[in-house]
């Protein structure tokens, strides 16, 4: 996962940009929403077969593409809405190598459990 | 000093001779009825090729006030007028220019708020929006209307305030009522106004800018306060321009209008129109040898709290015209009450015996004879010692 610098949160409200205007292109990235998440969605990567309608579905941009295939998800600004879950059209044959259960390539598992890539 | 070209103009028509001359590059209006004339003379401007402005004749208040957002954010000088339920339609998008710092010039023809439904003066639209953000000054006369105009431009566009400006004027009674107008020559306003040069701007691509970007519990409360810091700081630089004004134009503008208040002992606290008439009559009652005074903030917010105590003081009892109710406050008082009150409080003033008179809702006429009652209820109220009741009505059937 790529490193990000954080917003700064030492700024007093005299040093603020003027209406809340935003100078510096692209930085949404640095501010981390992966922590509102309270479900967070695991894949199974053997059995996936990177018809990358999960990245397609994606209403933030929390699932990379990495030459050409999805193999992971962007956990820092991941919100956990499960779409991806949800839209995921491939039902595993095999147990789902995360949470050992039938179903999607894709599933959803509540934040406090251990899982992911 | 320059000489002006004096005309025969309604108030409404003074501001859209104002807005031609500063020739903005984008308006986007909605017509309202006292506020019409503003927008009609100026849409003909711009069919005439007088001015080169983008007019976008939009589909509502709502509207309007979004395009004019968007047009400043993309850095463009704007200007646009309302009044009544068109500024409450506007409601949303005011808050939004000022939270974004966006120096876009409102002209509100004040017109009373349904309901019930009524087009006429008085102030309960601007005072609803007093808390919006928005530097507002009111006028007193189509003069002042075009003068105050100006001013705004500047005052908005100032790098260190960079705060929308609303400029009031009463509906109706200078809106409509024709007048002698002094206009300045067209070059010197130029001149005055200067060429707008946004510090940010959307259309801007080599420094490119976020507008309205989303602003969570860690950083709003900083940006609040900071906006709150620049228009309570914006005074000296309002009497900057309003004193730089003086000297172009010959015509006053100080940000609190004055008459005999040195020695007065009752004086009388009024915005717009008003303070004409009571002027009238106050210099009637001087002639008999009562000392009375006129007070007219021009300015309202940001509110000259100290220049206001400073004046009033001193005076044995002070009435203060209120032309809008603020409805569910202490006995029904008007917001400039409210306002006055609090600064006297603040400033170590408790004594003070002052009333509220809530007048001219609707459009209702403020007679000369009703000053002249305010001014015998001052005096008996300092005779007697007792204020009595603190909100009272003026020209109101009872």
């Amino acid at each position: 996962m790529k490193e990000y610098t954080a917003p700064r949160l030492d700024r007093p409200w005299s040093e603020v940009n003027p209406g809340g205007i935003v100078l510096d292109p692209g930085i949404s990235v640095t501010y981390i929403t992966g922590t509102w998440r309270t479900m967070r969605p695991v894949r199974d990567q053997a059995q996936c077969t990177q018809c990358l309608i999960c990245w397609i579905m994606c209403p933030d941009a929390a699932i990379p593409i990495v030459d050409g295939k999805v193999d992971s998800f962007d956990y820092d600004h991941c919100k956990g809405c499960g779409i991806c879950a949800e839209q995921c059209p491939v039902n595993i044959k095999k147990p789902h190598s995360v949470t050992g259960e039938l179903g999607k390539v894709i599933q959803m598992v509540p934040e406090s459990s251990e899982g992911g890539e | 000093m320059v000489e002006s070209k004096f005309l025969p103009l309604d108030g409404a028509t003074a501001v859209s001779q104002a807005m031609r001359q500063i020739n903005p590059d984008v308006v986007a209006a909605y017509p309202i009825t006292p506020q019409t004339a503003v927008v009609q003379n100026f849409s003909q401007y711009v069919a005439d090729g007088i001015v080169n402005t983008e007019f976008i004749p939009v589909e509502s208040e709502h509207a309007a006030m979004s395009a004019c957002v968007g047009s400043s954010a993309a850095g463009a000088r704007v200007m646009t007028a309302t009044a009544a339920n068109g500024l409450a339609l506007m409601w949303e998008m005011l808050y939004i220019a000022a939270g974004m710092r966006l120096p876009i010039v409102l002209t509100v023809v004040n017109r009373a708020l349904s309901s019930p439904l009524n087009i006429h003066c008085d102030h309960s639209d601007a005072m609803g929006a007093r808390d919006s953000g928005w530097i507002q000054i009111y006028a007193e006369t189509g003069q002042e209307a075009y003068d105050n105009t100006l001013q705004a431009m500047r005052i908005a566009e100032h790098p260190d305030i960079l705060t929308p400006v609303m400029s009031c004027q009463d509906g109706f009674i200078t809106g409509h009522g024709v007048e002698r107008v002094g206009i300045l020559p067209d070059e010197v306003v130029k001149q005055f106004v200067g060429e707008y040069k946004p510090r940010y701007a959307l259309l801007n691509t080599d420094e490119p800018v976020t507008f309205g970007a989303w602003d969570f519990t860690d950083y709003y409360f900083e940006h609040k306060r900071q906006q709150s810091e620049v228009i309570n700081s914006a005074l000296p630089i309002i009497e900057d321009v309003f004193s730089e004004y003086t000297k172009l134009s010959g015509r006053p503008q100080p940000v609190l209008d004055t008459w005999e208040m040195d020695d007065a002992e009752y004086c009388i606290v009024v915005l717009s129109s008003t303070g004409g008439t009571s002027r009238a009559v106050a210099r009637g009652l001087r002639a008999q040898g009562v000392k009375v005074g006129i007070v007219k903030p021009r300015l309202y917010r940001p509110f000259p709290a100290k220049y206001i105590v400073e004046a009033i003081k001193g005076c044995k009892a002070v009435a203060v015209l209120d032309r809008a109710i603020s409805f569910g406050a202490p006995a029904g008082q008007g917001p400039l009450f409210t306002d006055i009150t609090a600064a006297l409080y603040n400033e170590g003033i408790t004594g003070l015996n002052i009333v509220d008179y809530i007048f001219g809702l609707g459009g209702r006429d403020i007679l000369p004879d009703q000053i002249t009652s305010v001014f015998t209820d001052l005096q008996q109220i300092a005779n007697e010692g007792q204020r009595g009741a603190m909100v009272r009505y003026l020209g109101l059937r009872e």
